[in-house]
């Protein structure tokens, strides 16, 4: 087990590698000009000129990248060409209401999705199975950001129960952080029950239909008992996939929910540092985001071995 | 236990108490602050920010004149010397008081900047602190505009810092954020892009004028000011709804709908004149490069149809043929007709034909990302293929086009033919400070005129000797700015801002400011 982890942790120094060059030369391949959004409309080609001379953006790649490598390699993720500020204090600062969120939302998820994805399959061509799978289309189908309109039109604009917009952190109180984060978790979730219930209903259904299910109901198991410990624990390892792909993708940045609910996470971050070709931003957003994939996935595949006894690395 | 415990509960009451009474306005302003230095960008936003911390030695007022500031000043006979006298009680935020060698530095600073400035001092002897308070400024030959330039509201202003922070090279930005304006910044909660927050400067001592656009007393009565950036207008308007926030400084005008019933809700327009909407076109290519081809496109394009799909309402849109702006003193409307009328296209086609215009394509840049500039070139690209041309209308992200401009090429070869930017009237309603007037071909702005007759009439402007002569100058200028295609102006229009009733007060000006104006709860 160690040794794999040595070896999967060894494996994303070459990948972290390939992203940092494309990621680079995209970047610089992208027409666009950080001079230009520093200097403004009014500026003369002469001194937008003088700007990039004094940003550097003047020198050769190869010479941004060297010195770009060679300041990440001591830990420094350089500094935002637009604000000036260091970057590892701007994903610092975002990083927390997307991490915060995004937990919060898988956390809803998997409490609403497995129980109607178990329910579904149980009661299988019932009701309740085509309720589950006409909400799982809908959530699926309804644009994120009109949920979250919709969200605060009622919730908070009608009955006035959570605030419109904005993030308070957790060390503001549990109540606060709740008050802010529920309704753009709630939207985040519509998708990601839709898609965990789908997934824990296929593979429950799968499962209901082997052997041991009806030995365990025959030798007079409890149908919960069959249900969460027999079949749900066999069915879980494509939904741990699921969850983990989820909150991975999440972690990357929601832009559209953070933006309907102005929260600073580090998708409008990302999005600004894209639009005003802040290279040091987002060349640190997307190997941050690409780490925490790499770093995910890897967690996710030692998780299988919690589930499934027969998965030994 | 009892009195112990009814003690403690009455304390903390009146502890919090006393954190209520602290007044915050909670402002969504057009954009995110990023770029702190009002010397290294023209961007509206850091102006804006700018105005908050620092103070200006003179400012401009509704009458678009000079008013004194944190400085007097007086004009020797010749009008070569302007002797600016500081005002007792200035101080900057770290309690220095602010001295003439503080301004000079910082006017030195703004000068390599500024294209006013850099006119300025072109024609400055010399620029020094005589004492503590007093500025010197001699000039070589008399320069009428100067008290207007040194007013003036927008790109740039000559904001006053220590002469620490004033040292630092106009190229760089600079780090120390001391100023010595009416608010403190708070550098400890500001997050590029997303929050600012500034306190009341108790040591600020406000002039006794009433305050009339940028200039008078800058009395605070709010203690703290927080601008919260909100990409999304929706969700500004969701929290305004919800009484989150108590501002916004621009609104779609699509949204206003969404607001016109709420009681506790104004939507106003805060400053007529607004911002001015304009084709730029590229003189170094063709077919621009012929200036009847430029007169050609000049009256194919009717101003209405481009505003009434840009902003919709026209309760927020003027047809206006000034190149300086309607509503300015400096406006003309020579040479506009069909522009502001109509019926230009059937002369537009038979001057092109003239022109021997072959049918080479016209590229037209496009930004899709940018709400206030998506709408017009989609409406000047059909003008201009009904009067003859063929015109490829070429959708990019605003970065790009801004990137792309910059470039001399040939439009085939990653230049371009033509754009469309919009302008803050005040910062155009001057031929000295307006970008579109300059005609030095590559030294110019992008588009890259030379054009010498502009340039000759700029320097009659100058040397005017009073207004009425310069507004006459003005006059020539619109006509030959016209007739030479340097621009074409597409109309002004407004963004309504919206407050919360609880917010009276504010004070009319282009610039948003937070002085003057009171939160009742």
């Amino acid at each position: 087990m160690l040794g794999y982890i040595l070896r999967r942790c060894l494996a994303v120094i070459p990948v972290m590698l390939l992203v940092a060059v494309f990621v680079f030369l995209l970047l610089r391949l992208t027409p666009g000009d950080p001079a230009a959004i520093i200097a403004g409309d009014m500026a003369t080609p002469a001194q937008l000129e003088r700007i990039r001379e004094a940003m550097g953006l003047n020198q050769p790649l190869h010479v941004q990248f060297a010195t770009w490598v060679g300041r990440l390699l001591q830990g420094d993720l350089g500094v935002s060409l637009i604000s000036n500020t260091p970057v590892a204090t701007m994903v610092a600062d975002r990083i927390g209401p997307t991490l915060s969120i995004a937990l919060l939302t898988i956390l809803m998820s998997v409490a609403m999705a497995v129980p109607m994805g178990v329910l579904a399959a149980w009661k299988h061509r019932s009701v309740a199975d085509y309720a589950v799978m006409t909400f799982s289309v809908l959530g699926f189908s309804v644009p994120v950001f009109v949920i979250g309109y919709l969200f605060i039109l009622v919730f908070s604009l009608k009955l006035g129960w959570f605030p419109v917009q904005g993030y308070k952190p957790l060390g503001a109180g549990l109540g606060a952080f709740l008050s802010n984060a529920f309704l753009p978790a709630l939207t985040l979730s519509t998708i990601y029950v839709a898609l965990i219930a789908r997934m824990t209903r296929a593979n429950m259904l799968e499962v209901l239909g082997e052997d041991y299910i009806r030995t365990a109901r025959a030798k007079g198991a409890p149908e919960r008992t069959v249900l969460f410990r027999h079949a749900l624990k066999n069915a879980a390892v494509p939904i741990l996939t699921v969850i983990g792909s989820g909150f991975a993708l999440l972690i990357g940045g929601v832009v559209v929910t953070e933006t309907v609910f102005n929260i600073p996470g580090v998708g409008r971050l990302t999005v600004d540092a894209i639009l005003a070709r802040d290279y040091p931003v987002i060349q640190a957003m997307i190997l941050l985001t690409s780490f925490l994939y790499v770093l995910v996935n890897l967690l996710i595949d030692l998780s299988y071995s919690i589930f499934d006894p027969r998965i030994r690395y | 236990m009892f009195n112990r415990l009814t003690a403690t509960l009455l304390a903390s009451t009146l502890l919090t108490g006393t954190a209520w009474a602290e007044t915050t306005i909670k402002a969504v302003m057009h954009s995110g602050l990023r770029v702190l230095d009002p010397v290294i960008t023209t961007a509206h936003i850091t102006r804006n920010h700018a105005y908050m911390i620092y103070d200006v030695l003179i400012a401009q007022d509704s009458e678009f004149q000079p008013q004194p500031q944190m400085a007097d000043w007086t004009v020797s006979d010749d009008k070569l010397t302007y002797t600016f006298t500081l005002r007792d009680g200035l101080s900057f935020h770290d309690g220095a008081p602010v001295t003439a060698a503080d301004a000079v530095a910082s006017l030195q600073r703004w000068a390599q900047k500024d294209a006013g400035g850099q006119i300025i001092m072109d024609r400055t002897a010399s620029l020094e602190s005589t004492d503590d308070k007093t500025i010197t400024w001699m000039l070589t030959e008399p320069f009428v505009p100067m008290l207007d330039v040194l007013s003036k509201q927008s790109a740039l202003p000559p904001f006053i810092m220590p002469a620490r922070v004033a040292a630092t090279s106009a190229d760089e930005a600079i780090t120390d954020y001391t100023g010595s304006g009416p608010f403190r910044f708070v550098e400890a909660e500001f997050q590029p892009g997303l929050t600012v927050v500034y306190e009341k400067f108790d040591d600020y001592v406000p002039r006794e004028e009433p305050a009339d656009w940028m200039a008078g007393g800058k009395v605070v009565n709010v203690d703290r000011v927080e601008w919260v950036n909100m990409p999304d207008v929706q969700t500004a308007v969701n929290a305004l709804s919800g009484g989150e926030i108590d501002y916004i400084e621009a609104m779609q005008v699509d949204l206003i709908p969404l607001l016109e019933g709420d009681p506790n809700i104004v939507v106003e327009t805060r400053e007529p004149t607004g911002m001015q909407t304009m084709v730029r076109m590229n003189f170094l290519h063709p077919p621009f490069d012929n200036q009847e081809v430029r007169q050609a496109a000049l009256k194919a394009i009717q101003q209405e149809p481009v505003l009434a799909a840009m902003v919709g309402n026209p309760d927020y849109y003027q047809v206006c043929g000034a190149i300086l702006g309607c509503g300015t003193p400096l406006e003309s409307a020579t040479g506009s007709e069909t522009l502001t009328e109509g019926g230009g296209a059937e002369a537009a086609r038979a001057q092109l034909e003239a022109a021997g215009y072959d049918g080479t394509p016209v590229v037209l840049m496009a930004p899709t990302d940018m709400v206030a500039l998506a709408t017009q070139p989609v409406v000047v690209s059909q003008m201009l293929r009904e009067a003859g041309f063929e015109v490829e209308l070429q959708p990019m992200d605003w970065q790009t086009l801004v990137t792309r401009r910059a470039s001399q090429a040939a439009p085939a070869e990653g230049g371009w033919n033509v754009f469309i930017t919009n302008w803050m009237v005040p910062e155009i309603s001057n031929p000295i400070s307006n970008p579109m007037l300059n005609g030095r071909g590559d030294d110019a702005w992008f588009g890259w005129p030379t054009d010498e007759t502009i340039e000759g009439l700029k320097e009659s402007f100058i040397d005017a000797a009073d207004a009425e002569t310069q507004v006459q100058v003005a006059g020539e200028i619109q006509a030959h700015a016209l007739d030479a295609g340097l621009l074409i102006p597409l109309g002004q229009y407004t963004l309504p801002q919206a407050r919360r009733t609880t917010i009276t007060e504010m004070i009319n000006s282009p610039v948003p400011v937070f002085w003057g104006l009171q939160k009742t709860e």
